[in-house]
């Protein structure tokens, strides 16, 4: 037997190996473009008072969770009970983006859901969205008191998410600046 | 009778038209806007691109193109700012750069390879 003998086999080895890590990504999973980089420039009505509008400068100066919603999402309503929770907590505003939503529509979600934000934008035509890279809602992000996006997290929000990712980082971030 | 049954089906082929929900851009607009969204993806239904979705968002994204494209703004520039919210996913073709070399340059250098080997193999036989 010489070493020629395996090339075959070690060529297949190989194979196999590269095709195994390929089975443990995830394909559907996109990774965020906007990591570290800032919140992008918007000027939107806000969801309550079509005449306020608010723009980038609302996420300056102190710690954001932004949380992507629409009264149509149906796993929106999963999370709603650990954003209320969040609510209570203090250190951080809670910005809500009702996205692809009728104004109505979303009012009333809120007013039937208790609202736990301390602004809503309102973003019917996707336009804040695609420009924060959300592909599906909920999504919730966390931006920095220099307006840089730190954290997204993409479907509903869980307990453990909150705890173990969500409120140490905005912990980290109070130490940072 | 037939006049009548012809001229009935005649105002059938304009149904299409009305049911197209974005008219108010110009023809021009209308061909580069398609030709720019068949190569960008629907990030919701990923083996899509966005004319052929049928997503609220990838709705919101070819509308996006047409606005961008009426504000005068060139395909290399829509291209960036969607690839700046969605990353390289977000084009249907890989752009050649170094995480996707072995995928442009490997199956070339394959051939090339396996070629050499089979034309000096067969050398010392003949």
């Amino acid at each position: 037997m010489t070493f020629k003998a395996f090339i075959p086999l070690l060529i297949f080895v190989v194979f196999c190996v590269a095709l195994a890590i390929g089975l443990t990504r995830d394909p559907a999973k996109l990774p965020s473009q906007l990591i570290d980089q800032p919140f992008p420039d918007f000027a939107q009505s806000t969801l309550f008072d079509e005449t306020q509008i608010v723009d980038q400068s609302l996420l300056k100066g102190q710690i954001s969770v932004v949380n992507v919603f629409g009264s149509w999402c149906t796993s929106c309503i999963y999370e709603h009970p650990g954003l209320m929770e969040m609510q209570k907590l203090s250190g951080f505003q809670m910005v809500g983006i009702n996205w692809r939503d009728k104004r109505d529509a979303g009012q009333n979600w809120l007013t039937k859901n208790g609202n736990p934000y301390d602004v809503v934008i309102f973003d019917p035509a996707s336009v804040l969205a695609v420009d924060i890279g959300v592909v599906g809602a909920p999504e919730t992000y966390i931006v920095d008191k220099t307006g840089q996006i730190r954290y997204k997290f993409s479907g509903a929000l869980t307990p453990e998410i909150v705890v173990r990712e969500i409120l140490p980082l905005i912990a980290k971030l109070h130490e940072e600046a | 009778m037939r006049a009548l049954l012809l001229t009935f089906l005649i105002a059938l082929l304009t149904l299409p038209v009305a049911a197209q929900n974005a008219p108010d851009y110009s023809p021009e607009i209308e061909i580069q806007a398609r030709e720019i969204g068949r190569k960008l993806r629907c990030v919701v239904c990923q083996n899509q691109s966005i004319e052929d979705s049928d997503a609220p968002l990838a709705a919101d994204m070819r509308n996006m193109v047409r606005e961008r494209l009426s504000a005068g703004q060139s395909e290399a520039q829509i291209m960036a700012f969607m690839q700046h919210s969605y990353g390289d996913f977000v084009l249907r073709s890989p752009p050649v750069q170094g995480n996707t070399a072995l995928l442009w340059y490997g199956p070339p250098a394959l051939l090339i390879i396996l070629l050499l080997w089979f034309v000096f193999r067969r050398k010392p036989a003949s």
